[in-house]
């Protein structure tokens, strides 16, 4: 199955990837190309197959719903890896454009 | 003694250590040297940490002077650079990751440092783990010590090289889809993957969640297993580990055990299969034959599915794993005006070619529409698959196949087309997705000097008999 250029800026938009006109192109031909391979799954019959959702078998692994406190050592190094900050909140660009500076 | 002290393994270091025939000090020394020296042909490194290292050295041989050595106190080791490791970058080997010091550290790494493990530094791979030759990393390709013209596989490449190239004793990798094992036979070294849930992945920078492991990469068995006494069990940070109790793998392995092997025929009958490759393997199924082990011809009739599945599965949970680098908490962040253009330029730029195409892959086969027709039907296949495994093993104790079908390749030789260098995991995918323990150990040398690795895939959680068959080959 062919991807359309349409379709790749529609992907890349969903993913969040600002993409060149270069990989546009390369990726439409490889997607293609990758959904080509696996489509040899359809060859197979799963009539009243389930679907594997994890290979463990362990069931309702939870633990005590309990603040965690943060030790300031911590505390500092989070504060640290901030793309941008302002002394020790992290900086964002607003979400709502009206709102904005 | 004849060998130089980098060249040791963890047991002869363990010993020489003891008795004091040499100190952390001078072992991690000898290392460093040996990694800032060929790191410059081999770029098996991101990260070499000098400084820090010859200070945990001085602490272990402090610990030794106390009689409290443990398993791996003054041993040194690498780290793929997509585990976390407290106070000292990890890139994943991803720009976006250039300049993340992570606020904490992996459980298994933790574990290994707590008893005084030096950690020489972090290696190449990959970006998050995502390919087979390490030419997807953004800090250059590694290139394998048995011949620099060649890959190292992938995605723990650098972790390979490190520790064939002697400039550590041992490194801690990750396998997804045969990220430990496949680079470890390129390397000629040894390489587990652990059942899935047996080794903590707390602190691990998640790729595909449901099949995502860490495990060693060694010289020996024998190491394989200590390492694995030392980081194996659960972890209240890592809801998918098991309870099940961690065996003694050293005591295990001194046991001489003999085992009902299955040959899996569609392992043997790949187009594209090299005739070296395959004839060392034969030799070797042979000579575990003449060793007492009796050999059964078996069929895994979904073998060919297991890439396709793992193809469909992996990038859709990618896709979502990847979603937190965004250059908003930590990592490197555009510098434009909105914010859906921090995102995507952060990402856009952050990530390789094959990271991208992966989101790419993935967003699409989750996306509205298409969710039945690839993630649903994969993970039903997948079903398939582990239901092959599952019956073959009532009839036998391990499986034996090669880990791939050719040695490694040159660099740039699969760069630019996608599937062929999809293909060069097709061994390793049908465990992984099975989520069973499989380890690659090398069988012997083509005629042209590289390594060939053979894989032993066992029942869930027997790694003992794994490394068991494995010291016999």
């Amino acid at each position: 199955m062919k991807l359309t250029a349409q379709k790749i800026e529609e992907i890349a938009k969903l993913a969040r990837l600002d993409l060149t006109e270069k990989e546009k192109t390369l990726y439409a031909d490889q997607l293609s190309a990758v959904l080509d391979y696996v489509e040899q799954l359809n060859e197979v019959n799963t009539d009243n197959v389930p679907e594997t959702c994890q290979v463990t078998g362990l069931k309702n692994v939870t633990r005590a719903d309990e603040p965690v406190t943060c030790d300031d050592d911590t505390r500092a190094k989070i504060i640290a890896a901030f793309p941008e900050k302002l002394d020790k909140v992290l900086k964002v660009k607003a979400v709502f454009e009206s709102t904005s500076e | 003694m004849t060998k130089k002290l980098n060249e040791l393994t963890i047991t002869e270091a363990q010993e020489g250590l003891k008795n004091k025939k040499f100190t952390a000090f001078e072992l991690t020394r000898a290392c460093l040297e040996v990694a800032k020296t060929k790191n410059k042909n081999l770029n098996a490194y991101i990260t070499i940490c000098e400084e820090s290292a010859m200070t945990e050295a001085v602490r272990a041989d402090e610990m030794i002077a106390q009689g409290k050595q443990q398993p791996l106190t003054g041993i040194p080791f690498s780290v793929k650079d997509a585990i976390c490791t407290v106070d000292i970058r990890s890139t994943g080997s991803g720009k976006i990751l250039d300049n993340y010091v992570a606020p904490y550290e992996a459980t298994v790494i933790g574990k290994i440092r707590a008893q005084g493990g030096v950690l020489i530094g972090k290696t190449n791979c990959d970006a998050f783990g995502h390919g087979a030759s390490n030419e997807n990393s953004m800090y250059g390709p590694v290139r394998n010590p048995h011949d620099l013209s060649k890959v190292a596989g992938g995605s723990s490449g650098g972790s390979a090289a490190s520790v064939a190239a002697h400039t550590c004793l041992f490194s801690i990798g990750e396998d997804t889809g045969g990220s430990i094992r496949q680079p470890a036979a390129f390397c000629g070294i040894v390489g587990l993957r652990v059942s899935y849930g047996r080794n903590s992945r707390y602190g691990i920078m998640p790729m595909a969640s449901s099949l995502d492991t860490v495990g060693p990469m060694t010289k020996t068995i024998e190491d394989c297993a200590i390492v694995m006494g030392e980081i194996a069990g659960p972890d209240a940070r890592d809801a998918t580990t098991v309870p099940d109790v961690v065996p003694d793998y050293t005591k295990e392995l001194s046991k001489k055990k003999k085992f009902t092997v299955g040959v899996p025929k569609e392992y043997f009958e790949l187009d594209g299969m090299e005739a070296e490759t395959k004839k060392i393997i034969e030799d070797k199924i042979s000579a575990l034959k003449n060793a007492g082990h009796k050999i059964v011809p078996i069929s895994l009739p979904y073998t060919k599915y297991a890439l396709p599945v793992y193809y469909i599965v992996v990038p859709s949970e990618d896709s979502s794993n990847l979603g937190r680098l965004d250059g908003i908490r930590y990592g490197v962040r555009a510098q434009v005006d909105n914010l859906y253009d921090i995102y995507a330029k952060s990402r856009g730029v952050g990530f390789p070619e094959e990271v991208k195409r992966r989101i790419m892959v993935g967003t699409y086969a989750l996306s509205a529409g298409y969710y039945d027709a690839y993630y649903r039907k994969a993970q039903k296949v997948r079903t398939l698959i582990i239901r092959d495994f599952e019956r073959v093993f009532e009839t036998v104790d391990l499986l034996i196949t090669p880990s791939s079908p050719f040695p490694a390749f040159d660099l740039g030789a699969k760069k630019d087309d996608v599937i062929a260098m999809y293909l060069a995991d097709v061994f390793m995918s049908a465990a992984a997705v099975a989520g069973l323990p499989a380890i690659s150990v090398p069988a012997g040398l083509t005629e042209s000097g590289l390594p060939v690795g053979a894989q032993i895939i066992g029942p869930r959680l027997h790694e003992s008999e794994v490394m068991n068959l494995a010291k016999q080959i």
